[in-house]
């Protein structure tokens, strides 16, 4: 038997996009809680929660660029250009947080733009991935094998509120790690502001899933066609769950929970949009198939990826192991 | 607008976004495996200066790196935003490439990078040697990939075409090891190599001026004027080597970095002049006769394609590529110069109090970038008006965006760039011009060693210790 490559692609596409968003997630949900924590230790304890390992975390934002690139061409293409606005507003936002985890500790005078950059750059980093997802989900004009809309098609109410929807979401991812990796004023600070931001959380991912459905009939099919209602119906319900052990963790103050609970939102969210897309790549106009590259491509970074990337999931948990428990102001190098 | 507006737009921009990222990488290449000398060095002799030298560079090196990641993640979408045509077509062959630089490269350099900078008390001195060995194993694995995709468009191999016109590969060892591969990472390499040992020696330099016993300044400068010695000669002959290559394989581009229009025998070389593109000459030619085609034929009389060969739409253009492989050329004879210079004075024993030796490499300090970034404006405008070479045009590449959507990302780009990257300049040359300190910790003196209660494992009180009573810290 032969090995469906674009499949498996797919499902590793997936993956490193789901490790981006749960681990880049945090790390720009802390800062876009940044003007919300007040006094320059305590910022330069959130920053050094994150400071050791947040290239990582960006890393997979390139590996799902490449990959998609090297394995889904078309798909790469078309993407890119339809998005291209918030794809480029992405990317700036993104110089500006990457450059001010060093630059903010080479001036004192000028600290204070930097905490603005990581802070601006990091929410509209978040804004512009919530934006081009909305306008992926609900769906590309394709002609050929090019993308045939404007450079505007982008922006619609829907997209706006999944932008909004992410800066929350990676709030709440933020909030729980700084839980989980501060102690004293800082991780009081995030489980108020957690307390906020979990229920938003909730409550958005609740009117994201109703408003979906309603995009087109081919997501209505996919998520209320019977039997198989039975069988999506359990996302919804893990969702519910999920979110009365977030709730549940924060009011007593459980230190590890909320975190946990937040990344279980976050993949049952992507499986939810899984659900949704399959077999499209292009939401309803370019599969999995259409958009592979010839089989050779495939292979040939399977053989790689089979061996690296459970090498590099070993030492990326290395690199977090070294860095584990709680952090303090003074751990920098700086 | 018209599409040919979004065209030059998208060429405008992706030299301008490319041009700003290879600075780093070119730095943060040879400053990686410098840091892992320095390391290695530490642990081996023990000696202070090792340690405080490595300390000194790493913050540079962290700046460096930091600008390079950001910019770096552009280019990777940068392809598909602005360059879609050519990613659907070519995507096939260079998207694996690239998918290998991120899987082997990327990550490694990522994953070790938080144990070099902040991990040395938490892992111990071997780890952390380990860890900035894979740093630097990581950023030469990178340049390969890269050199490997950008080889492969200069001098397509191991490729067909399929139904759709998408470029598919028959033979994946010939797409990577492309015929001009290997010259253009040999060339690359030494590049970033010499480009980091000015930028050490000019630093070294200034210190000297000051001090003249500085012993981290003496360590540093020296360092750097043997690399200058020694490996600007490399650097001289593997661009000779990379150039009968580009003979072979792109005629048009060397004809335009020669400056020649008519094909002849016995062609001299054209010092300087300026390129007439239209009259299809140099006007006011300085040349040495027959030595061009000595050096490109390694001929008397050898026979060299001229520009008019080739029809109009198919030439490069001639100025950008003919200047820019004259500065390209001339730094390299200048650091040529300096090794020899510093040859010369360590061996009357006065390398260590030459203040015109120290003012001549502070003034060559930055010369490596403006090498490097001339050396890509040769090969990259001289293989125009194709992305890949002879295949696929730079005008058949390009999105259907908008050219008012491509002037505003390019505005952009370029102010935010300049800012930012102009602040982290500013913020290395602040950096540089403090002296190496003695006895770094890595924490500035009046803030706390952190706590040992929330550490885990036993906490060195200094870590400035000799290495094998370090040992006792790793967990």
């Amino acid at each position: 038997m032969t090995l469906d490559l674009p499949l498996i692609w797919a499902g590793l596409i997936a993956f490193a996009v789901l490790a981006y968003v749960v681990l880049d997630g945090f790390d720009l949900g802390v800062g876009i809680l940044f003007p919300l924590i007040r006094g320059e230790p305590h910022r330069d304890e959130a920053m050094n929660s994150v400071a050791p390992v947040w290239d990582g975390n960006e890393t997979w934002l390139v590996l799902g660029g490449g990959g998609l690139l090297a394995v889904f061409p078309l798909a790469y293409s078309i993407i890119m250009s339809a998005l291209y606005v918030p794809i480029i507003v992405m990317l700036l936002a993104l110089v500006f947080r990457g450059v001010a985890f060093e630059f903010r500790w080479k001036t004192q005078r000028g600290k204070f733009l930097w905490d603005w950059a990581f802070a601006g750059g990091s929410t509209l980093a978040a804004l512009a991935q919530g934006v081009a997802l909305g306008a992926l989900v609900q769906g590309i004009p394709v002609v050929g094998r090019a993308y045939a809309g404007g450079w505007w098609g982008w922006l619609t109410p829907f997209s706006i509120l999944t932008g909004v929807a992410l800066v929350i979401g990676y709030a709440l991812l933020g909030a729980t790690w700084l839980i989980l990796k501060t102690e004293g004023h800082v991780q009081r600070r995030a489980y108020d502001i957690a307390f906020w931001v979990a229920p938003a959380t909730l409550l958005l991912i609740g009117v994201v899933s109703l408003w979906t459905p309603l995009l087109n009939t081919i997501y209505m099919q996919r998520w209320f066609a019977w039997p198989q209602v039975l069988l999506v119906g359990v996302v919804p319900l893990a969702v519910l769950g999920t979110g009365y052990l977030l709730l549940r963790g924060l009011t007593e103050r459980r230190e590890a929970m909320p975190f946990l609970a937040s990344l279980l939102l976050f993949v049952l969210c992507f499986v939810g949009l899984g659900i949704s897309f399959f077999p499209h790549l292009v939401p309803n106009s370019v599969t999995i198939w259409e958009a592979a590259a010839p089989d050779n491509s495939l292979s040939f970074l399977l053989v790689g990826g089979v061996v690296l990337i459970p090498i590099i999931l070993a030492y990326t948990a290395y690199a977090y192991w070294v860095f584990r428990g709680k952090v303090n102001a003074a751990g920098g190098y700086h | 607008m018209d599409s040919s507006d979004a065209l030059t737009l998208a060429r405008l921009q992706f030299a301008f976004t490319v041009s700003a990222h290879i600075i780093f990488p070119a730095f943060s290449i040879g400053l990686a495996s410098f840091l892992a000398v320095l390391n290695g060095l530490w642990l081996a002799t023990a000696r202070a200066v090792f340690l405080d030298l490595f300390n000194y560079w790493k913050k540079i090196f962290a700046v460096v790196f930091g600008m390079g990641v950001v910019s770096g993640i552009v280019m990777s979408y940068q392809f598909g935003t602005n360059w879609s045509v050519f990613s659907d077509k070519v995507g096939p062959v260079i998207g694996p490439l690239m998918g290998y630089e991120v899987l082997s490269a990327f990550f490694l350099e990522a994953g070790f990078l938080g144990v070099m900078l902040f991990g040395r008390e938490r892992v111990g001195p071997k780890l952390h040697l380990l860890a900035t060995l894979m740093v630097a194993l990581g950023t030469f694995m990178s340049a390969f990939w890269i050199l490997a995709v950008n080889s492969w468009m200069q001098t397509p191999a191991g490729y067909a075409m399929n139904d759709v016109g998408q470029f598919v590969v028959t033979d994946w060892w010939a797409v990577i090891f492309n015929p001009s591969l290997p010259y253009r990472l040999v060339h690359m390499v030494l590049a970033a190599y010499l480009t980091t040992a000015f930028v050490v020696g000019a630093v070294g330099a200034l210190h000297l001026l000051r001090n003249r016993t500085h012993a981290a300044a003496r360590v540093m400068f020296s360092m750097a004027m043997w690399m200058a010695a020694i490996v600007a000669p490399v650097q001289i002959m593997a661009g000779d080597f990379h150039g009968l290559n580009t003979l072979e394989h792109q005629p048009a581009k060397v004809a335009a970095m020669e400056g020649h229009f008519e094909t002849h025998a016995g062609v001299p070389l054209v010092l300087f002049g300026i390129p007439n593109a239209a009259a299809g000459r140099i006007d006011y030619r300085v040349a040495i006769p027959n030595l061009g085609s000595l050096i490109l034929t390694h001929e008397w009389d050898g026979v060299v394609r001229g520009l008019n060969e080739w029809p109009a739409d198919q030439r490069p253009p001639v100025g950008i590529v003919f200047w820019s492989f004259r500065v390209m050329v001339g730094i390299g004879f200048a650091m040529l110069g300096l090794g020899v210079w510093s040859l010369w004075m360590r061996y009357r024993r006065k390398l260590y109090d030459a203040p015109w030796l120290y003012r001549a490499a502070i003034l060559m300090g930055p010369s490596g970038f403006a090498a490097v970034l001339a050396g890509w404006m040769v090969t990259e405008v001289g293989r125009q008006p194709y992305t890949v070479y002879g295949l696929l045009t730079t005008a058949d590449s390009a999105s259907p965006i908008a050219a008012a959507a491509v002037a505003s990302s390019l505005i952009a780009f370029i102010v935010v760039y300049f800012a930012l990257f102009g602040s982290g300049t500013f913020y290395i040359l602040r950096l540089m011009n403090q002296p190496v300190h003695g006895h770094e910790t890595g924490l500035p003196p009046e803030q706390p060693i952190r706590a040992g209660g929330i550490m885990p494992g036993p906490v060195m009180a200094a870590t400035h210790v000799l290495p094998a009573t370090e040992q006792g810290a790793s967990s």
